[in-house]
């Protein structure tokens, strides 16, 4: 007789959780249990089980959004393993002539060194060393937490902050987003596997990004990433999300929560570069991402900025959000999002104004290339209290041949009167007359659609830290190949 | 060698046969101004060299500098010194008039194995002769010919003309839509292009762009064929007495 998951996973916790991290995965299915099986893995305190199981009773009565402009086939989440860290070696590619050979050259085009590419490609090897040997200098790491612990800045997996700052991790968990907030929300908050935990004391410039540095360790923070940044009265600090290269994974679903904190007169940079795997030129085996990512401007004229480009996943759901809640805050949102093939989209952002004075910017820039579905969707509120409120939007679309879709879906919900809200939209065509003049002058087209494409996210590219905005270019040529023809 | 010969040229645009048995040659160091009425087929002709997409050459051969046309991408054709001033010029909003120089400027010395320029010598040259053609340099930094009025973007044109060095320029009606003292301004610039090593063939409905620029050859076209061809003054003729006379 065959066990069930559940007694499969009864035993492993009666068994205790001092195993080999490597070979521990959960079966497939969702349970208290299992809920419970995470947190004890974690050996986390019991108010963090508590959490994480209120949000498992919650997510229980909720049901997926239909609403979004994506399609695909249910997910059924009874199917999926909610802990496994690291990856399965059995799933896993053993090396890289395992790997699509279409990803491979793509790295290659981004100039990603040789020991990068595997680890970014899923490879499985003995884990420690692989992470050692993208991080060859240990050195660099101490020097970088030196300087953050000097500065008295905290940045850390949130796993670790659960347990060295619970006081802070309990004040802002799950204040940004509620447990509740949404489905994909709810299931983070109950299995969440782990992420970032950054806190910027009160009038702290923090001495440099929290970026990229860590992009490839970071794979291994899961598919329910939960991510949680404060900044404490007069502090600033800027985040930067993701690589460029595309990044494989063994799991199509990802559901991951970002929640950031702005005190009084702080300040919070929040950079994405997204691009997980999109899948083939079909649109088979790429990564649904289905985030929720908000910030709140808790205190007097604070600001939040986010800045994300999206040329990754088959399928992506995802509106970084700002709450503007203290007097004169100031809420961004700066984004491209590019679809190619078969890929599908639906972003775009929230400002909620409720506070006197508050100010908001929405600068989307949406480029629909192949097949792909594009949608921009975005809301501007404003409650009677939020006087002088202003908000900007300005959302371009661009096509790319006449088998794609952009759509644009803003809502606007006014309740004060003193409000300023405007709204631009424009769509267009790179047209055959204007491929023709760059051929005309020597230009070929790929490098041409480029050069439009670039131009066209000009404005969202400058907000990036520099050496993004760079490899952000890189990366939209090597995303719109055969876009053209 | 000829720097460009025809022969015997048809070509159609979308299916549609519009040149019929078209043959002209130019020669290094000579300009020939092509008229005709509207709808006569110069455009289509201009397009047909440059390669553009949907003009399909249905017979006859095009050759420039002793080498075929036929098939090659309009990309090469513009490396190989084949340049097309555009009757009407296109925008491309938010691409920057330089980038897009200096790309346009890479393409052309890579296809010769040369290094790209440096960006500060490049755009040097280029403010240079933006002024020599009483553009402001500003515009350099706006989108390509975003927002520029009908004049500014036919001097952007001879602007390009001048930094990417072709071989033969097509100019296509490049004086339509000047004042008087941009018509001069632009005659300047393309008769700084020619030289003993350049040909010129000059798409223009009017004699006082060939005040000048003289042409050594002037053909009329019309129905899609060459109905006339003469010295400078057939264009004198034509300018006097129209085209009417051509038909009878
Ligand atoms: N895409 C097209 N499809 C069908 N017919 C076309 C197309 N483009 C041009 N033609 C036709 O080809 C003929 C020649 O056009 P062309 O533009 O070459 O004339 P032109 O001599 O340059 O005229 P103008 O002096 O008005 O610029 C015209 O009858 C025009 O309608
Ligand atoms: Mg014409």
């Amino acid at each position: 007789m065959s066990e069930s998951p559940i007694d499969i996973v009864g035993q492993e916790y009666r068994a205790g959780f001092v195993t080999d991290v490597a070979s521990d995965t959960l079966p497939p299915g969702l349970s208290e249990a299992v809920v419970r099986h995470i947190s004890a893995k974690k050996r986390e305190p019991a108010w963090m089980a508590d959490w994480r199981l209120a949000a498992y009773g919650k997510w229980c009565a909720m049901r997926p959004p239909d609403w979004a402009h994506v399609r695909f086939p249910p997910i059924d989440f009874q199917a999926i393993s909610y802990y496994s860290a690291p990856k399965s070696l059995a799933d896993a590619p053993a090396s890289l002539d395992e790997v699509d050979p279409e990803l491979l050259r793509t790295y290659e085009k981004l100039g990603i060194p040789l020991h990068e590419r595997e680890a970014l490609a899923g490879v499985v090897k003995a884990p420690d060393v692989a992470v050692d040997a993208v991080f060859d200098s240990v050195s660099i790491a101490t020097t970088f937490k030196d300087k953050l612990a000097d500065a008295g800045v905290i940045f850390c997996p949130i796993s670790e902050a659960v347990h060295s700052h619970p006081e802070l991790v309990q004040k802002y968990l799950g204040s940004v987003v509620p447990q509740q907030d949404n489905f994909y929300a709810a299931l983070n908050s109950a299995v969440f596997s782990d992420g970032s935990f950054v806190y910027v004391p009160k009038g702290v410039r923090c001495p440099m990004e929290l970026s990229t540095y860590f992009r490839i360790n970071e794979r291994n923070t899961g598919q329910f990433e939960r991510t949680l940044i404060i900044a404490d009265a007069g502090a600033y600090v800027s985040y930067l999300e993701g690589c460029t290269a595309p990044m494989r994974d063994e799991n199509q679903l990802h559901a991951a929560v970002v929640e950031l904190v702005a005190l009084d007169n702080a300040e919070i940079k929040y950079s994405t570069v997204q691009n997980w795997y999109p899948g083939d030129a079909e649109g088979k085996g790429g990564i649904y991402n289905f985030v929720t990512k908000r910030g709140a401007c808790i205190g007097a004229r604070s600001k939040i900025s986010w800045t994300q480009v999206e040329t990754g996943s088959a399928i992506t759901w995802k509106y970084p959000s700002v709450v503007l809640r203290g007097a004169d805050s100031v809420g961004e949102f700066h984004s491209v999002a590019l679809t190619n093939n078969y890929q599908q989209a639906d972003t775009g952002t929230k400002m909620i104004h409720l506070g006197p004075g508050t100010r908001s910017t929405i600068i989307s820039k949406g480029i629909s290339a192949g097949k792909s579905q594009n949608s921009y969707r975005g809301l501007v509120r404003t409650s009677p209290a939020a006087k002088g409120a202003r908000n900007y939007t300005q959302c371009d679309s661009l096509l790319l041949g006449d088998a794609c879709g952009a759509h644009t879906f803003p809502y606007i919900e006014n309740k004060s009167p003193t409000a300023t809200i405007e709204h631009e939209a424009t769509t267009s065509k790179v047209s055959d007359d204007q491929l023709f003049l760059c051929q005309q002058r020597g230009i070929d087209p790929e490098k041409a659609i480029s050069m439009i494409v670039n131009g066209f996210c000009k404005d969202v590219f400058r907000k990036l830290p520099m050496e993004f905005a760079v490899e952000a270019g890189k990366l939209l040529e090597v995303s719109l190949e055969g876009a053209v023809g | 060698m000829s720097l460009l010969e025809v022969h015997d040229l048809h070509a159609s645009v979308n299916g549609e046969p519009i040149l019929r048995n078209l043959s002209l040659r130019v020669e290094t160091g000579e300009i020939h101004a092509i008229m005709g009425p509207n709808g006569s087929g110069k455009s289509t002709l201009a397009n047909v060299l440059a390669g553009r997409p949907g003009y399909e050459v249905t017979a006859g051969q095009v050759s420039f500098n002793g080498a075929g046309l036929t098939g090659l991408e309009p990309e090469a054709r513009a490396q190989a010194g084949l340049f097309l001033a555009f009757q009407y010029p296109v925008e491309i909003p938010g691409l920057s008039n330089m980038e897009f120089l200096k790309a346009a400027w890479d393409s052309h010395r890579a296809a010769q194995g040369a290094q790209p320029e440096s960006a500060v010598s490049f755009m040097k040259r280029a403010r240079a002769l933006a002024k020599s053609l009483e553009l402001n340099p500003e515009f350099l930094k706006r989108g390509v010919n975003e927002g520029f009025s009908g004049g500014e973007k036919k001097r952007n044109e001879i602007l390009q003309l001048l930094l990417l060095e072709p071989k033969l320029a097509v100019l296509d009606e490049t004086d339509s839509g000047l004042d008087i003292d941009a018509l001069q301004t632009v005659a300047a610039g393309i008769n700084r292009f020619c030289s003993a090593d350049t040909g010129v063939l000059l798409i223009t409905h009017y004699q006082r762009l060939l005040n000048h620029i003289v042409p050594d050859r002037v053909h009329v076209l019309s129905e899609g064929r060459i109905v006339a061809s003469g010295d400078r003054h057939l264009a004198e003729k034509l300018e006097a007495e129209g085209y009417a006379w051509l038909s009878d």
